[in-house]
């Protein structure tokens, strides 16, 4: 049995049951019910709509607990009016699911959550897993972000903008369990993107692609960083590549740039770079100083005095940087990097040591250590 | 999203504000107290912030390798250890400042009196995993 074809059935059986008239939280609920019943039974028997197969079995599901609430509260006669389950229409809600689970009521984690579960269609055990906390954690915080827009219009319009955050966060959190939260932000953004035609979704999915495309080569077999300028080039997706690139320009054509774009656009200049002597930064300086443009993010001006450095030599990124608060994360780092370009290894080994003392991730720290004792043990010849 | 790490310590931390050692507490007040804790741990559930949490005994030992072939040799507990933690929780929050404010939280259980004991609280950032998008 196919899981992605299972999990990709999810926002469009889940909105026909809003449309019907179910509330969101308890349709999600049955939707989940008919997921798991799916995985149970398709293997034996596959039916040839699968679609109507979920529709129906989460509907049942729905009905039966509603009726065990009704039941509960003596309101049975309410439920009864409940159109009986009826043709599949053909409209599709996948978008205001995106939308809904997105809302900017909801914090950062509770719409990542809400959003791989309701559009995702994964358990609350596969999230939790892949979040690292524990499941009874996370079904509080999806039930929690539930609540939070029950009261949320489904037809409501919305922003395209806040989706595409939340998409960015799945894929950019870099946690690994049992479920790949990078090829799972892909599916999600490349089906967002067939729901709904934006330069920007496009942006982001190249984005994606591009960055997928090196994953193999970010790491070495023991774990550690590979940086950009190693990493083995020829093992890179160029399927990926072939394919972010194209989803990029058809973008750009369109004249309408944004965040994603520019950012898409960097991370193509890069793949697009046989060696990495030949990356053309003059360019990348370029699409930095759009991007700087279109978000003013200090991490940014931070990413484009790296640029710059390569650009016109370390001493000019040096002379960007300093014009840069140095509490920014990565300050030290960028600074140490320059410095061992522009040859001053001393101040290098120095800052790299500092660098690793304040470096937000585990990698990243044991990268910028061994930069620091390499330096240190040629110093020291 | 992002995991921290509150620690609680028996000795180490600069003194509380109302720092009277438990033992000088009345049973009530003790009773107090652990029940502010584990209301704490329960509220963080429901809001999907809780990870795990655990209370320490104060007496320990110092371990370390010894050669090949030979038992790890055991030492202490020393009385001069200054740093000595009582226990942790992990949150795992939207960020630095939640993480700060439900310390605050964490910090205001009753002492002696009834009162907040003010204490003061670690709070460690996880390294995590490095993001996808670097440059």
């Amino acid at each position: 049995m196919n899981e992605a074809l299972l999990r990709s059935l999810t926002p469009s059986v889940l909105g026909v049951l809003v449309r019907r008239g179910a509330d969101f939280a308890a349709a999600e609920d049955a939707v989940q019910d008919a997921l798991v019943e799916a995985v149970r039974v398709w293997p034996d028997e596959q039916p040839r709509d699968p679609k109507g197969w979920l529709v129906t079995v989460a509907w049942r599901r729905f009905l039966d607990a509603t009726r065990a609430e009704a039941a509960r509260r003596r309101r049975e006669d309410l439920v009864d009016e409940e159109p009986a389950p009826g043709p599949v229409p053909a409209a599709d809600d996948t978008l205001q699911l995106y939308f809904l689970c997105a809302h900017p009521s909801l914090t950062p984690s509770s719409a990542v959550a809400l959003t791989l579960r309701a559009v995702g269609g994964l358990t609350t055990r596969q999230i939790a897993r892949a979040y690292l906390v524990p499941e009874a954690t996370m079904a509080q915080r999806i039930s929690r972000a539930k609540r939070t827009v029950s009261g949320v219009p489904f037809d409501q319009p919305g922003d395209v903008a806040t989706v595409l955050r939340v998409l960015y966060l799945v894929f950019n959190e870099g946690y690994s369990g049992d479920v790949d939260l990078a090829a799972e932000a892909i599916r999600l953004t490349r089906q967002l993107a067939a729901a709904i035609d934006h330069p920007e979704v496009a942006g982001l999915l190249a984005l994606m692609l591009l960055h997928h495309a090196r994953r193999a080569t970010r790491t070495a077999p023991d774990g550690s960083l590979v940086p950009l300028a190693e990493q083995d080039r020829g093992r890179w997706d160029t399927g990926a590549i072939t394919e972010g690139v194209g989803i990029l320009q058809a973008a750009l054509a369109r004249d309408r740039l944004g965040e994603f774009q520019a950012q898409a656009a960097i991370a193509a200049l890069h793949a697009d770079a046989p060696t990495a002597e030949e990356t053309d930064w003059v360019q990348i300086v370029e699409w930095y100083d759009e991007l700087a443009g279109l978000t003013d993010s200090p991490v940014v001006r931070l990413n484009r005095a790296v640029a710059v450095g390569e650009a016109d030599g370390p001493r000019a990124g040096l002379a960007e940087l300093a014009a840069l608060s140095d509490t920014l994360p990565r300050h030290t780092a960028v600074a140490a990097y320059l410095h061992e370009r522009d040859g001053d290894l001393p101040t290098a080994a120095r800052l790299y040591a500092e660098a690793a003392h304040k470096a937000p991730t585990l990698a990243e720290r044991d990268h910028l250590t061994r930069r620091a004792a390499r330096l240190n043990a040629g110093l020291r010849r | 999203m992002a995991k921290y790490l509150l620690l609680k310590h028996y000795r180490g931390a600069p003194a509380a504000v109302n720092d009277v050692p438990m033992d000088r507490w009345t049973p009530e007040e003790i009773s107090a107290h652990m029940q502010y804790m584990q209301d704490f741990a329960d509220r963080l559930e429901k809001t999907g912030e809780f990870v795990e949490g655990s209370a320490l005994a104060p007496e320990g030992a110092w371990v370390r390798y010894d050669g090949e072939g030979r038992p790890p040799v055991t030492d202490g507990p020393f009385a001069e250890t200054k740093d000595l933690i009582a226990g942790w929780m992990i949150i795992d929050v939207d960020g630095y400042d939640r993480a700060v404010e439900l310390a605050g939280e964490l910090s205001a259980a009753p002492g002696a009196g009834g009162k907040p004991i003010h204490e003061w609280l670690e709070v460690r950032p996880f390294l995590s995993a490095p993001p996808t998008v670097t440059e």
